[in-house]
């Protein structure tokens, strides 16, 4: 199953302006709330048209603007699992499994299998507002799967459930995702969720897609300024790259770091890869701490150079063991392979 | 007391069963047209909904006799489809019960096409994009989705749609006329014996109308807080 999407729809000063394709794989569509990537989705399920562009799964031409091709969404053999799930209110369980087969759906013995396969039996007669948030997802999951879609869309699947719900529902997603084996795409705007689930990502900016690759290399060199900070990196600021250092005025520092690969103007670094050290060296500065806050299983500084008391601290987050067993004497190395060159149009 | 039961012995009814039949097939007239205008106005580019949500409305808004006058200049036997329905079809709609039900009809239509549309517009459209998406066709959506979500506010709009209807006067008098046994509607009795001065007779219709539109106002309450698990009060 492949996919390829290239599209464009203006809602009112927001351009929307994406193209990428997939191929029997979970693709994750990464980005804050507002971006579009819930309106792709939309736009692949055809519930809503794009001004302009193409998309076709498997060779089908699904939305064609050039040659006026634009298949009802009952054509595209595409199931969408909607944010709110979008269970129908007035009918049982049952009933809403059955819906997508037809007049002989009630029927039909594959209502029964899915019933089963997705634990729902005992509650064939329940309305949707006598479940819980995971069952009402399972049944969705089931009502979207009966109609053997060709391709699977999941529009922010866990934001609607809560916190200790979501890792189960989870694990059944990655299941799914798995047994389908054709391409599913994934809208999230947490980047852990999107790590453990997918295998490639398209990260959104505003309208358009920033960067699309592989997870490990998207985290790894996230290359500009909007993927590094979807990708969680919590300290960015312009830099200045030179021979084998890069001076960043922001943090008070010029630190020894390899040359980019690609002309950059930012340099990112993750929190985790600050370096509590006890003698001095290279890129080892004296810090003061600012401000310290405690997390559920870390702690986190926020600490600057001694010697640039006006400079923008930096983040850092360390386990509580580190924290309990920080060093004397208050220095902190920044490994010059942390230090990820980015590009930043805005700066 | 005694002249009160007096006069009930003696009380032309057919005003009532008039009026109760005008108001039921009327009623289902505007049914389906109303549910069927509200969903193709809403399937409309903003504009276009505009325009077109404002003619539906007019008789709403206009005086009755205006809307009298309109149906007059359709249906009047001296002009052209008035009189081609009447040659062609012995259809005669002026002076009729015909005539009352149209009249009815176009005058309670708004009510249920505006309620119908403001029940269809509470409906999350997603649930009509699943629908899609699952395949189901725009008709199964429609009366299975749908019709059954937006329950409450089609029903209101029914019983409004039927008290309108039950008490038009205006176009009524002027289309169908004021024939007695025929289309002597519960309303046009009520004025014809208050120009005779017989202050008794109209009291006594006007405490039927009371209790029937009494009744009306208590059923769509109970419908609309039915859904209500804990209603809030100010």
């Amino acid at each position: 199953m492949s996919l390829e999407v290239n599209i464009r729809k203006q809602l009112g000063t927001f351009t929307l302006n994406v193209s990428f394709s997939a191929q029997n794989e979970v693709l994750a569509l990464l980005g804050p709330s507002g971006c579009g990537k819930s309106m792709t989705l939309r736009c692949i399920a055809g519930v809503e048209r794009p001004d302009a562009g193409r998309i076709v799964a498997d060779g089908r031409v699904l939305f064609d603007s050039a040659r006026n091709i634009d298949l009802p969404p009952q054509q595209r053999r595409v199931g969408l699992l909607f944010q709110n799930y979008a269970l129908f209110p007035n009918m049982t369980v049952e009933q809403n499994l059955a819906a997508g087969l037809g007049w002989a759906g009630r029927n039909s013995p594959l209502v029964a299998e899915y019933l089963h396969r997705f634990r729902l039996e005992g509650l064939e007669h329940h309305l949707p507002r006598q479940l819980s948030g995971g069952q009402q997802q399972r049944a969705a999951l089931a009502r979207m799967l009966i109609t053997r879609p060709a391709l699977l869309m999941l529009d922010e699947p866990f934001s609607a459930l809560d916190a200790h719900l979501r890792w189960e529902l989870e694990q059944e997603v990655l299941a799914i995702t798995r047994s389908f084996g054709g391409t599913t795409l994934l809208v999230s705007h947490n980047r852990d969720e999107v790590y453990r689930i997918a295998r490639s990502i398209a990260v959104y900016g505003q309208g358009t897609i920033d960067r699309v690759g592989e997870k490990w290399e998207l985290f790894r060199h996230p290359r500009t300024a909007v993927t590094a900070r979807l990708t969680g990196c919590k300290n960015i600021a312009p830099a200045r790259w030179g021979q084998g250092q890069a001076a960043v005025p922001d943090w008070g520092l010029t630190l020894a770091a390899p040359a980019p690969e690609e002309p950059a103007n930012c340099v990112g670094l993750r929190a985790h890869y600050l370096q509590a050290v006890s003698r001095p060296g290279e890129n080892v500065f004296p810090y003061e701490v600012v401000s310290s806050i405690e997390d559920t299983f870390s702690v986190i500084l926020m600490v600057r150079p001694v010697d640039a008391p006006r400079a923008r601290p930096i983040r850092w987050e360390l386990s509580k063991a580190d924290y309990a067993a920080l060093p004397p004497g208050q220095l902190v190395r920044i490994p010059p392979e942390a230090l990820m060159p980015l590009t930043d149009p805005a700066s | 007391m005694a002249e009160v039961l007096d006069v009930l012995r003696d009380l032309d009814w057919s005003p009532l069963w008039i009026s109760l039949k005008t108001g039921a097939v009327a009623t289902v007239l505007c049914f389906f047209l109303g549910l069927w205008a509200a969903r193709g106005v809403l399937k409309l580019r903003p504009r276009a909904r505009a325009v077109v949500d404002g003619i539906l409305t007019l008789p709403m808004v206009l005086p009755p006799t205006v809307a009298g006058f309109f149906l007059l200049l359709v249906f009047s036997l001296r002009r052209p489809f008035g009189g081609w329905l009447f040659e062609n079809f012995g259809l005669k709609v002026v002076q009729s019960w015909a005539g009352c039900v149209i009249a009815a009809s176009v005058i309670a239509f708004p009510l249920m096409y505006r309620n119908a549309r403001a029940a269809f517009e509470q409906v999350d459209v997603n649930l009509i994009y699943a629908g899609r998406t699952l395949g189901m066709s725009e008709g199964a959506i429609f009366w299975k989705v749908v019709i059954p979500n937006a329950g409450p506010g089609i029903a209101a709009g029914t019983i409004l749609t039927f008290a309108r209807a039950l008490g038009e006067y205006g176009a009524t008098a002027m289309l169908a006329g004021n024939i007695a046994g025929k289309t002597g509607t519960i309303s046009q009795k009520i004025a014809m014996v208050i120009q005779n001065g017989d202050y008794l007779t109209a009291g006594i219709w006007v405490v039927i109308v009371l209790v029937i539109a009494f009744a009306i106002v208590a059923a769509v309450n109970l419908i609309s807080a039915k859904k209500e698990k804990n209603p809030k009060r100010w």
